[in-house]
Formats: C-alpha cells, structure tokens, sequence
C-alpha cells in the first residue's frame, strides 16, 4: 500500500477498534451497521464506475440476490451461514456475467439504463418467486461460525466493519495492480487498451463481477443482521442511495466510497430532529454538497491538505 | 515481416483501397506517404485489427492475421501510436507506460487484491522496466505528471514509449509528427531512429512531414486515392514523376477550386 492509504487504513482499523467501546449505545451501533454495509456495496460501485468507468443503476439487484439466496439457503436448506454467504457471492457472479454481455456493447446513459433493467427485474422475480413475495419472509439465523453465534449488535458491528477492512484491503491492493491500472486505462481509452493487447471485454466482465460479489456479500450480512428481508428493501431506490454514496463521498476515490455510505446512511438519523421537514432538510444538503463539492468529500480534503502542506513548505 | 496482398476497402460507396499490395523488410523504416484520404490510416487501421478489409490478406511473420482482433494483433507483436493522440490521460507518465507491460505479465483480479508474493516481484519489475523506458525515451523527469498535462510533443513520444512497453517487433505510428515544431520533430526522428537501431524493431509510419519521411525512411509507398503509385527507396521516390503529378495535382485542384469562386 502507499504511504496515504496505508495511513488510513490503519486509522480505519483503530476507529473499528475503538468506536464501539466509546459509544455503546445499541442504536448508535446499528446505525454503524448500515453503514458498513452500505460501504462495501458503494466500494463496489467506486470501483465499477470511478475506475472502470462503467455506469450501474442495478446494483440493488445483486445486493438482493445476495440477501436472499443467503437466507433461502440457510432457512429451507439448511445450509451453514458461511457456505448460504458464500453461494450467494456465486450465484450473483453468474448474474454479473450474464448482466456483463449486453452491457459490453452498451456506454453511458444506455448502460444505465441496461443497469436499471437489470435491477427491476430481479426486483420482480423477490416479489413474484421470493419466498413470503411482497412480504418477505424472516426467522432468518444470525451469522454463526464453528459454533459460535454473534448476536449481539457489537459482535455485528465487528462482523461487518471486519469485511470492510478486508474489501477495503482488497480493493485498494487491486487498484495499484496490473488489473486496477487496466481498468483505469479502458475508462480513458478503450481503442489504446487494445493496440496495448488488453482484452478489455474480459475486464469489463471481471469488474461487474467484483462489483456483484461486493453487494452480494452486504446482501447477505444485511440479512443475517437484520433477520427478515423483504422486497422492499433491494427496490432502485437502493440502487441510486448507493450511486449518491459514491458520488457524495468521491467517485475517483474509494475511501470516499466509506465516506460516502457514512455520511448518507447517518444523515437521515441526524435530521430525525427536523421531523417531517428532515426529507427536505436532507435534500437541501445533497444538493448543496454536490453543488460546493463536485468532486466528492474525499477528493476535496485531500486537495486542502495538499495545499496546506504546500503552504508549510513555502514557509520553512 | 509484414507482407500487404490485395487488400480492398471500402466504406458505404467510397473506396478507400484498391487491391494495395505492399512488403516491410525486417528492420526497416517504411513510410507510408499520400495526399489526405489517400487511405493511409485506413491500411494501417486493417494491419492493427480495427477495420476488417473486404478482401485481401495481411501476413505478419508469416503469420494470416486478418481476422484477428486487434488485442490480439497486438499480443502478436504489433503495436502502434494514434493520429488523435490516445493516452490515458487521467493517468501518469509512468503508470501509461506501466499499462503497456500489460500483456507481458500476468497478475490477475485475486491475486493482485491479496496481494500475493509472486505479484509483488511482478508488480516491482513492471515499475523497473517501465523506469526504463522513460529514461530511454527521455521523459524519465515527467514520470508523475498526468498524460494529459504533457505539452503534444512529449505526449506524441510518450504514446511511442507506451507502444515499446509491449516488446513489439512492429510499430505503426500514425502522423507521428503532426502538431510538433521544427525541434520536436528532430527529436521524434532521433527517437524513431535509436528504436530501430538499438531496439531492432520494425517502423511502418505514415507522416506528411517530408523532412522527416525523407530523413528517415529506408523505404516509401505512395498511396493516391487507395492505390499504390509508387514504392522505393527515397530518392526514387522523389523524381517519380507520377508521385510529383499527385502531389501536384493536389495543388491544381485547389487552383480551380480558388478560381471558380473568386
């Protein structure tokens, strides 16, 4: 890892560590969950968008059929929560790879729209086919492993914000790669990659995968934390709550991908305050932000902090 | 190397060759000169794999490439530079560069994100050779600068250096030279130069820049509206009379032109 990365991952760690012996309170902790369970699904998209620079408004979809393929394996089949969690993460690769084929010959607004298809059709098939339909269905079993269950909401916390680290880790080595180049390189110009040999519809297909398994994986901790899943809850609306992370915190960044599903997923508690004007509240400071900060938070801070060391350095 | 047969191109009703035939001896630097529409970048776009000719047959090595895509002409040893310039503009120097070791390495998606031991010596030879090539290139100073900051000359070298990143035993470069100053393009011409040289590698280059075709060709093909006028070494090609009507011819046009809409 570079030297800013390493940095803040570490610090990433530390507050993982810590943030949860400073404020116990269960709701504060829930409210955490969310949140890392929004970021590994945004960390997918960043990457997806940010560096491959492909548009998608379907990630709903992935993230629902990591839910409940999960949950279906573990309460019908009986399944071990691991092995449910980890057939979710296939069984939404397959969907990413079948997603990908119309999609490499689609760019821009067309594989959004695409996306978005995608997205309400998996959204149909939890309300038709799902178990419970509109519904939903729950006595979903906690995550457990060799015995042992988290049910607490701390343990939870440490489950999810744990993957978080670890995608996090993941996606930052990957970025600094071979492949992370790569996908850099097809956003910016595919008809190069080629004179290059890169074969870029196989890394367009490989990084709607990556971005599958990231949501699947939230899918399915998000249904083993919370225990009843319905429709509802995989609808576009998640979809461009999850674009809004992205773009809030920095699309060029993947830390601003964390920063991102902090700040969307705590917002609406933080305006609890405003009572029925917190929608409005809440829209008035997106707006704002993506009018004062088009880059994203994350990209913004690190150009101030530049600028502040650059300044340092004139004075010595 | 590379041998042209027959190759015929045409887009709706416009053609744009004409069974051209043509050979590039190993080591050569082969120009590639014409008029504007002449179907210069059209031939070097078939030889790359972006269009696909109506009929004809381009031989690499020995090798029917024809029908391969162009990421896999490229695996083959053909790589080659853009007439609109085609950098990763939102990358660095190096990392440009680095993109170009793509086909010579192998890190894939989950051993690149866990970053296993193997990659990791990889990943530090990709960083030396592509150093390398910089210095080589002399744009070892620039490395962590965006592409797309780089003034056109540098850019126009840079997409060259990109191209060496992929060992090739072939490049085509597209005007070359288009957008250049009189000093850059001395320079681009010791780099072609010092390529084929030190590096053995073979030049097809198309260029109106006269100077620089006449400098530093071993070889010219003339193309005029899709057909082969002329091929030789560059002194033959400058007395060829039907090069000089073409060329001149060019001219006459444009003189009628002028004179019907005073």
């Amino acid at each position: 890892m570079r030297k800013g990365d390493l940095s803040a991952f570490l610090l990433l760690i530390f507050l993982i560590a810590v943030l949860p012996i400073f404020s116990g309170s269960p709701y504060t902790l829930t409210v955490g969950i969310f949140s890392g369970i929004n970021a590994i699904v945004a960390i997918g998209l960043c990457i997806l968008m940010g560096f491959a620079g492909q548009v998608s408004l379907g990630q709903a979809g992935f993230y629902g059929i990591g839910a409940y393929v999960s949950s279906v394996l573990s309460v019908h089949a009986g399944f071990p929560i691991v092995v449910s969690m980890i057939f979710a993460m296939v069984v939404a690769a397959f969907a990413a790879a079948i997603l990908a084929v119309p999609a490499l010959r689609l760019k821009g607004h067309y594989l959004a729209v695409a996306t978005l298809g995608f997205g309400e059709i998996i959204y149909v098939i939890l309300n038709e086919w799902g178990p419970g339909g509109p519904s939903g269905f729950g006595d979903i079993p906690h995550f457990n492993l060799f015995g042992y269950t988290i049910d607490s909401t701390k343990g939870h916390f440490y489950l999810v914000w744990g993957l978080v680290a670890v995608v996090m880790f993941f996606s930052i080595n990957l970025i600094h790669s071979r492949t992370g180049r790569a996908l850099r390189a097809v956003h910016d110009s595919e008809i190069a990659c080629n004179a290059m040999g890169l074969d870029v519809a196989a890394l367009k297909i490989k990084v709607f995968i990556l971005s599958a398994v990231y949501a699947a994986l939230a899918g399915s901790l998000y249904a083993h934390y919370v225990t009843f899943i319905s429709p509802s809850s995989f609808s576009l609306f998640y979809s461009i709550l999850v674009l809004m992370m992205v773009i809030v915190g920095g699309i060029t960044n993947v830390w601003g991908a964390i920063i991102g599903a902090v700040v969307i997923t705590v917002l609406p508690e933080l305006l609890r305050r405003f009572e029925e004007l917190d929608v409005l509240v809440y829209g008035l400071i997106l707006t704002l932000s993506l009018i004062f900060f088009r880059k994203g938070l994350v990209p913004i801070l690190i150009e101030r902090i530049k600028k502040l060391r650059g300044f340092a350095v004139v004075k010595h | 190397m590379l041998s042209i047969r027959e190759i015929g191109k045409s887009f709706g009703g416009l053609t744009a060759l004409r069974a051209v035939s043509l050979d590039v001896k190993q080591g050569d630097i082969k120009a590639l000169i014409g008029p504007n529409g002449a179907g210069k970048t059209t031939l070097l776009n078939i030889v790359s794999g972006i269009h696909k000719p109506d009929n004809g047959e381009v031989f690499f090595m020995g090798e029917k490439i024809v029908h391969l895509t162009p990421s896999k002409i490229a695996r083959k040893g053909i790589s080659r530079t853009f007439q609109h310039v085609e950098l990763f503009g939102n990358m660095t120097v190096l990392e440009n560069i680095m993109v170009g070791r793509y086909a010579k390495t192998k890190a894939g998606f989950f051993s690149s994100g866990f970053k296993f031991p193997s990659i990791m010596k990889e990943e530090e030879k990709i960083q030396r050779k592509s150093g390398e090539i910089l210095e080589y290139i002399n744009l070892g100073n620039r490395k962590d600068e965006l592409a797309s900051n780089l003034p056109i000359g540098e850019q126009r070298v840079l997409e060259i250096g990109r191209a060496l990143a992929t060992e090739p035993h072939l490049i085509l470069l597209d005007e070359p030279a288009a957008g250049l100053n009189i000093k850059e393009t001395r320079d681009l011409g010791e780099i072609i130069r010092k390529i084929r040289e030190e590096l053995k590698i073979t030049i097809v280059l198309v260029e109106h820049d006269m100077e620089l075709v006449m400098r530093i060709s071993d070889s010219i093909t003339v193309l005029n509206f899709g057909e082969v006028i002329a091929d030789g070494a560059p002194l033959e090609i400058q007395k060829n009379p039907e090069v000089i009507i073409a060329y001149l011819g060019e001219e006459e046009e444009i003189q009628k032109g002028y004179n019907a809409h005073p």
